[in-house]
């Protein structure tokens, strides 16, 4: 920690065994937390971390710390929570918070505890991924001492360039289908030869004979020969298994994936993850936590999580309103055949078969979804409807943001676009020798969205100077496949 | 205690002023940071730095938002900018741009840097001091309002100890007259250079809005430089066209006047000033005259010369004369000033083309560390 950790007033401690009492017998279940109260600064700092309270060093943090904190002397924006999924889980108050404010920090986290525990997800993560991040600063520190800091920031830069190319089913699958073969090297072994002796070997294994079987040979090993046999999603993985990579390279590289694979669920959950625990704040605090004079403050600030300013969607609101729109329906009814089917109107607003499992469903939905099937399978017509949802894009034309449609299809659709692959195009290494000449080959899964150029060319030559030979990707640009080459100094646009 | 952070901020304000630095010549040219300027720093307008990687192209990309409006209806503004409700907001789909504060003296420190400027030696004035006094050392006498409380008392239980009169069971210390201490000053020194520059301009009619902002651009970066070459830095403005007369900043860069142009009303009134205000040997003296080279007569030309030779010279560390080129102006004076003082190291001779002959112009005036 920057500063000794203060350790948290009694007060609070008190505050934090009524909190923890009531969401237990809620049926919360979480890790142990450990609350630190932080100054501003030290806020802003751990959030510039990304929640750690020490990362390896980067310019980056420092330029999200400055924005940071400037928003904050502006007055623009205060961090209330934060917390890292880790067993114990730490989570963060602002030093001069008001009681109430810890109370509903205090809920709010261990929802939010509860979710890292239990969904499905954040199964394979990492639970000492504090010890693990120092470690890797260390790690880094430790290169840039030895290596200059200048070297070392400019390929951990390119590595982050990359960071997004990462399998996220790898960690779901069995440890034996992870890594990828290496080529086996081409093999100077004998050719099979008829038993013979020496001066009579020119006759019964003729020249010619030997040549048909070096074809032979040549030919069945030639498919072997391109690899990665099967497609590979996970393209950091690849590159440390086959790049030309130097010890503290690979250590690099490596981290950099670590820390990807770490926070890829927070990504894929974010709609969730907030919902739940403004879900569960809410419901703690209005109906066991709150004292009546704090109810005014209380209502201030919930106002304030869960507004929607000029059109944007707000991930706290959506999925609050998601998961309290699963439970009326689960509690009601409203779900399965006959209420699909059903076309009448009154009867739809009258619906009600008191089935009550609501609260257990919600439970169920934590567990076992994320954002993209969360609201593939519960985002209906009539949430849409009633919460006023559009989809908007880029008009050339007029050169300015447009509402696009208000039809259920196509917002919903416009949503789960942007949350498949978390929104991140799909690409895999098809070929580590391609051409035969040692180049990098990646392919887009194109989907309907075009790369965007500019920063394509600059990734490519990230990759370019860590494969240390030319890197390509195939992917489609205006309906046309085109294949761009990078070389490290320039970029080329070929037709494939 | 120092946070963590710090050393990523450092970093991070590294690759800014790096960035600064690339594109300081852009920005020279286009007058972009003036007005940009508060007290002791100057907001830099940057393109948003990022690390690339594979992401679609933001203006095919849809985003869900909500509220009223119909299909066609434009965002209102804002909006756009993190109208989806995933994945990481704000980068999209607008480009940022980051806006950096520098102070004037790491300014003046990355143009000195990019323009190769010399570092200038203040004239041979070292006997112009500022004196200082600190507290700092420690006498017997004083008044009693100096008293080092502690020290007096440590010299009493020194004593008390020395004659055995001291009794740890009943620690009782009294000072008396030669146990006390009190503080006392010291004086310091420090050589002290104050610099005041005249900036001089033609506001005749053949000067155009553009060649006086070519001359506002131009003042901006001599005076970030020179303030951080000096402790003290005065500037004092003077607007001609027949006759001259002093102006303050505002009105120097605004006036418009449509009479003839007699340089030498300038140079009088400058002299005057300097013999009013700012004798030379106190002063680091800059003249700056700019002007679309357009003179009355040859015989107001020559007189400039005389004036220039006998009496500005004498007292200035540079005479800078920068000829903004006009579509009226005959561009004479600059050859007349050519022949009489070609090389004289006292006077820097300058023709700016346009804009981007800004940079060149300003190294010609502070390329000789003067």
């Amino acid at each position: 920690m920057p500063a000794k950790p203060s350790a948290l007033p009694r007060y609070l401690r008190e505050i934090q065994a009524e909190v923890e009492q009531v969401a237990r017998e809620a049926g919360l279940d979480f890790f142990p937390v450990i609350f630190e109260i932080l100054t501003y600064e030290e806020m802003n700092m751990v959030a510039a971390y990304g929640g750690f309270p020490t990362r390896y060093p980067h310019w980056r943090w420092g330029m999200e710390y400055r924005r940071l904190a400037k928003s904050y002397s502006y007055g623009l924006h205060k961090i209330y929570e934060m917390v890292i999924n880790n067993n114990p889980c730490y989570a963060y108050l602002l030093e001069g918070n008001s009681t109430l404010e810890h109370k509903l920090v205090m809920a709010h986290v261990l929802a939010h505890c509860d979710f890292f525990k239990h969904n499905a997800w954040f199964a394979p993560t990492n639970r000492k991924m504090m010890d693990e991040m120092a470690n890797h600063a260390t790690q880094v520190q430790r290169a840039m001492d030895r290596y200059g800091v200048e070297t070392v920031e400019q390929f951990l830069d390119h590595c982050l360039s990359l960071e997004n190319l990462i399998d996220p089913a790898l960690p779901f699958a069995p440890r034996s289908a992870r890594p990828s073969e290496p080529p086996e090297a081409p093999q100077a072994e004998e050719l099979p030869r008829l038993p013979a002796k020496p001066y009579m070997d020119s006759f019964i294994n003729p020249r010619e004979y030997l040549e048909q079987q070096r074809r032979s040979r040549a030919e069945r090993q030639a498919p072997a020969r391109k690899f990665p046999a099967e497609p590979q999603r996970d393209v950091l993985l690849f590159l440390l298994e086959h790049a030309p990579l130097e010890r503290w390279q690979q250590n690099i590289l490596s981290l950099v994936r670590d820390e990807a694979y770490y926070f890829l669920p927070q990504g894929r959950t974010k709609i969730m993850n907030e919902g739940w625990a403004t879900y569960w704040h809410s419901e703690l605090m209005t109906k066991r936590l709150l004292k009546a004079s704090e109810v005014i403050d209380y209502a201030d600030h919930a106002s304030m999580v869960t507004a929607t300013s000029g059109g944007r969607l707000n991930p706290y609101k959506l999925g609050l309103e998601l998961f309290r729109d699963i439970e009326e329906r689960w509690n009601a009814g409203r779900f399965g055949k006959e209420w699909e089917e059903c076309q009448r109107m009154e009867d739809r607003q009258c619906w009600d078969r008191k089935l009550g499992l609501g609260r257990e469903k919600i439970f169920q939905v934590r567990a076992s979804h994320n954002d993209l099937t969360f609201l593939d399978e519960f985002l209906t017509l009539d949430f849409c409807v009633e919460h006023d949802l559009f989809s908007f894009g880029y008009n050339a034309r007029n050169k300015r943001w447009e509402i696009v449609s208000r039809e259920f299809a196509d917002v919903k659709a416009a949503l789960l676009q942007q949350l498949t692959n978390g929104g991140q195009p799909i690409i895999h290494v098809a070929d580590g020798n391609f051409e035969n000449r040692g180049e990098l080959l990646l392919v887009h899964r194109h989907e309907g969205l075009d790369l965007d150029p500019a920063w394509s060319a600059e990734t490519l030559a990230a990759l370019a100077r860590i494969w240390s030979r030319p890197a390509n990707i195939v992917t489609e640009r205006e309906g046309k496949s085109v294949r761009l080459r990078h070389d490290g100094h320039e970029l080329k646009t070929f037709d494939a | 205690m120092a946070l963590r952070i710090e050393q990523d901020r450092a970093r991070f304000r590294q690759i800014i002023r790096g960035r600064v630095r690339q594109n300081l010549r852009k920005y020279i040219a286009k007058g972009e940071l003036i007005g940009r300027q508060g007290k002791d720093v100057v907001t830099v307008p940057l393109p948003e730095i990022h690390l690339p990687r594979f992401r679609f192209d933001p203006k095919q990309q849809q985003g869900v938002g909500r509220g009223k409006g119909r299909p066609g209806d434009p965002l209102s503004p804002g909006e756009e900018e993190e109208g989806e409700g995933a994945g990481e907001a704000g980068d999209r789909p607008g480009e940022h741009t980051l806006e950096e504060e520098l102070t004037i003296a790491e300014l003046a420190e990355i143009l000195g840097e990019e323009l190769a400027l010399p570092r200038i030696e203040p004239r041979g004035r070292h006997e112009i001091r500022s004196s200082k006094y600190r507290l700092t050392s420690v006498r017997r006498t004083g008044p009693e309002s100096l008293r080092h409380f502690k020290r007096t008392f440590k010299e009493a239980l020194k004593r008390q100890i020395a004659s055995g009169l001291y009794d740890p069971r009943r620690p009782l210390i009294i000072p008396v007259r030669q146990d006390k201490r009190y503080r006392s000053w010291k004086h310091t020194t420090e050589p002290f250079s104050a610099a005041v520059i005249l900036y001089m301009m033609d506001v005749s009619g053949s000067m155009g809005d553009e060649q006086k902002e070519i001359v506002r651009i131009e003042s901006f970066w001599i005076d970030t430089w020179l303030r951080s070459q000096y402790q003290g830095l005065v500037s004092r403005y003077i607007i001609h066209d027949a006759t001259a007369r002093e102006v303050d900043r505002d009105t120097f860069f605004r006036t418009k006047e449509s009479g003839g142009t007699i340089i030498s009303s300038a140079y009088k009134l400058a002299l005057e000033i300097l013999e009013a205000d700012y004798p030379s040997a106190e002063w680091n003296v800059y003249l700056l005259h700019f002007s679309d080279g357009d003179n009355w007569s040859s015989e107001d030309s020559h007189e400039c010369v005389k004036l220039l030779q006998d009496e500005l010279l004498p007292r200035a560390n540079l005479f800078g004369y920068g000829q903004v080129r006009s579509p009226y102006g005959s561009g004479q004076f600059i050859k007349d000033l050519r022949e009489a003082f070609d090389d004289d190291e006292r006077v820097a001779l300058s023709e700016i083309e346009d804009r981007d002959g800004i940079v060149g112009s300003i190294q010609d005036f502070l390329g000789k560390g003067r």
